[in-house]
């Protein structure tokens, strides 16, 4: 697939002083997302607020609905007439999005979701940090399906991950979540923002076969079947029942095997392509810290003060947390003697970890319930105590 | 001899290898099908820039036995998913063609802010006044002591009157018939497609297989001749006074026909004036 | 002196019923709305157990499709014939 690049317009190149609430509107922008439907929910508002703010200068539209059941199927809707879309929203918002996040996996809707994560559960502390979303955002909506899910740890991955969301969300026809957490998106940083032509953009995936020959949920070789827009003369038809290929519900096993083990392999198939992370000091390590979002940093610092004092600590830091880089995580679990995984809540990701360990090595978790990050002088504890 | 017309008027219109339908005998979800293919005909709508957006139910169903675009969306959320499609692609006549329990109970709020904001649909609402699809549940159209499985001893809460309702929301075109009306149906559609902002036309149709069997009202045709019999029409009624009295008279009619701006307008407009020539629009889609 | 009763008026079309006989789901409304009553339920039954329509006084049908429209299995449709 040709890549195109990004429109100048909607690119505000240049190096820029933001939090990561308008770095991730920047990304959005900057990836051509020309619709945005939202409802206020704190730490994620300012990012919509500045989206109703630029767009009607670079070209698109914002609305905000009368709530988030309403944003997150208009921008479906918005996605079928052949819009870029996105909305935000944060943990209450989110558990209301999630009946949509299933309708965009079963019709293969490209929309990019992002929660900026808060304390919870429930109404929990709107203005504090949180990660406690994690899990919801792999299995929060019901049925079978894969998610992608991207987790930048500063202002200037809000806005790359942002771009990423969206090219990953066309290239595979999936809803994508950008996982931010309230301390990310609240941070002011330098964020560096490419020229335009530097912007590489995964354009959508049109069919160019005529409507006589077109069945809009027949797959491509690699799984991911072309699409459409409304309007364009293919008289499609879109479910979200069970359906066959040409998109008619189909109420049997037979369909609903051959549907949903499509949908779930065409992520999981390609989860090494999709997995990233980071690592740092990871190759003589005896114990690695796992952790991603703002923890990650603090975790950086404590891998720092680890090994000022000696110990061989290293740092893994998942930027894609959906798929969970697991390769590399069984990779490691052969060697280390531990992971400490570090995460704003009492155990999500940890389970990952420990999965991937396989009884092979000690997984430890330092989570606590979030509405502050760790602190770097007790990560160092537990790294004292897993070496 | 003239060649006749071998084929049916509506089967254009219709998803042919998805026939036959899923409707039961006397239900008069299809009947309003035909109607909405005649309006398509006489109104001559580019067939490729019709999208029916429905929710869940047997109404529902309507958007997947049409030959346009359509979208079988999630239960109430037609309308926000007709106002993102037609906001993207302002070329689009959408039609949200959903039921009673879908638009007004679970997608109550979605019906009253696309009113208010005059979303330039045409929001078709089959009412049986039951939710038909799941066994035959009480629904907030449901008249007071009538049998639903949900409230198996008599409904106790009074029902919402729809066309009220709508004006009162800020719809720009109300009407209400029932499935015996199919002209007028017709006519109403023709109408309402053409409006510009936010088209309301209720349908009152029969369930024969749970609202008519429970309440003792007979089957489909029963309750056709009943509609025949109790409806009066009244064009320009005051929709405060049009609650349905399944004792007395239905009454039906086209009763608001105003004319205010659609929201892309309103938008545009506002946009417009603050922005000056800075303002972009929509690029399109 | 009591005025001639008015011709009838002359008709210009007869009409023609189409059936899908095996869609119709003998639901009745057809023959009730037809204006001139030119339908009934006929005695045969199609492959569901229903009993479709048939124009049982072709003379009267004017092919006006009310048949059509009203018909929810769409079943029958009715067509105009120049009479000639």
């Amino acid at each position: 697939m040709t890549l195109t690049t990004a429109t100048p317009k909607s690119v505000l190149t240049g190096a820029h002083f933001l939090d990561g609430d308008q770095a991730a509107c920047e990304g959005a922008l900057a990836a051509g997302a020309n619709f945005a439907a939202g409802y206020p929910i704190t730490p994620s508002t300012e990012i919509v607020e500045r989206f109703a703010w630029r767009v009607p200068t670079v070209g698109g539209i914002f609305l905000q609905m009368e709530d988030e059941l309403a944003s997150s199927i208009a921008i479906v809707g918005a996605a079928w007439g052949g819009a870029k879309v996105f909305t935000v929203t944060s943990g209450p918002g989110f558990s209301l999005m999630m009946e949509h996040l299933g309708y965009a996996a079963m019709t293969e809707t490209p929309m990019v979701l992002v929660d900026v994560q808060r304390g919870g559960p429930s109404t929990g502390l709107p203005t504090l940090p949180g990660q406690a979303d994690m899990m919801q955002a792999r299995w929060g909506s019901h049925g079978d399906y894969e998610i992608i899910a991207l987790c930048p740890n500063s202002p200037q991955e809000c806005f790359n991950l942002t771009i990423d969301a969206f090219n990953l969300a066309e290239e595979y026809r999936t809803p994508v979540l950008v996982m931010m957490d309230e301390c990310v998106g609240h941070m002011t940083e330098k964020v560096v923002i490419p020229p335009a032509e530097e912007i590489k953009l995964y354009p959508r995936r049109y069919t160019s076969l005529p409507p006589s020959e077109y069945l809009p949920f027949r797959p491509g070789p690699d799984g991911i079947p072309e699409m459409v827009k409304a309007g364009a003369g293919y008289r499609i038809h879109v479910t979200g029942l069970t359906h066959d290929e040409h998109g008619y519900p189909a109420m049997d096993w037979q369909a609903q095997k051959k549907l949903v083990s499509r949908l779930v392999k065409k992520i999981r198939d390609n989860a090494e392509r999709i997995a990233r992370w980071e690592e740092h000091q990871v190759e003589d390590a005896e114990v690695v810290v796992v952790a991603y979002g703002i923890t990650s940093r603090v975790a950086q610092r404590a891998m720092q003060m680890a090994r000022a004092e000696g110990l061989r600590v290293g740092l893994l830091r998942p930027v894609v947390a959906w798929p969970f880089p697991e390769k590399r995580l069984r990779e490691l679990a052969a060697r280390v003697h531990s992971f400490v995984v570090v995460e704003m809540n009492y155990g999500q990701m940890v389970y990952e970890v420990e999965r991937c360990a396989d009884g092979r090595t000690r997984t430890e978790l330092l989570g606590h319930g979030g509405g502050t990050v760790h602190e770097p002088e007790e990560i160092l504890e537990a790294l004292r105590e897993a070496a | 001899m003239s060649t006749l017309p071998q084929v049916n008027p509506v089967e254009p219109f219709l998803r042919s290898d998805r026939m036959p339908h899923i409707w039961c005998p006397g239900c008069g979800i299809g009947t309003t099908v035909n109607c909405f293919a005649r309006a398509l005909v006489e109104s001559k709508l580019p067939l490729d820039k019709v999208a029916v957006v429905s929710g869940i139910g047997c109404t529902g169903r309507v958007a997947g036995y049409v030959h346009l675009d359509s979208f079988h969306t999630t239960h109430g959320r037609a309308i926000p998913f007709a106002t993102g499609l037609k906001l993207a692609n302002p070329d689009l006549h959408v039609v949200v063609y959903s039921g009673d329990g879908d638009l007004i109970a679970i997608g109550g709020n979605h019906f009253i802010h696309a009113a208010r904001r005059n979303v330039d649909i045409t929001v078709i609402c089959v009412n049986n006044f039951i939710y038909g699809m799941t066994g035959g549940q009480v629904a907030p159209t449901t008249p007071v002591g009538a049998t639903a499985t949900t409230s198996p001893y008599g409904c106790f809460e009074r029902p919402f009157n729809l066309p009220f309702l709508a004006e009162s929301s800020g719809a720009v075109y109300v009407a209400r018939w029932t499935a015996f009306h199919v002209r007028h149906i017709a006519h109403s559609m023709v109408e309402a497609f053409q409006k510009k902002g936010f088209s309301f036309i209720e349908i009152l149709s029969p369930c024969p297989t749970l609202y008519q069997r429970r309440n003792k009202m007979g089957d489909g045709l029963d309750t056709m001749r009943f509609y025949k019999q109790h409806s009066v029409i009244k064009n320009g009624a005051n929709t405060r006074e049009v609650d349905i009295n399944l004792q007395g008279e239905i009454i039906v009619g086209k009763f608001v026909d105003i004319e205010r701006p659609t929201l892309q307008q309103t938008m545009d407009q506002q946009l417009r004036q603050t922005l000056r020539d800075r303002y972009a629009g929509w690029g399109g889609a | 002196m009591p005025e001639a009763p008015a011709a009838p008026r002359a008709r210009k079309f007869r009409g023609q019923v189409f059936i899908d006989w095996d869609r119709c789901k003998g639901c009745g409304f057809c023959s009730e709305f037809c204006p001139p009553k030119a339908l009934a339920f006929s005695g045969e039954f199609n492959t569901h157990g229903y009993h479709p329509p048939y124009l049982a006084d072709e003379e009267a049908c004017t092919g006006c499709d009310l048949c059509g429209l009203y018909c929810p299995d769409f079943a029958i449709y009715g067509v105009r014939v120049p009479k000639n």
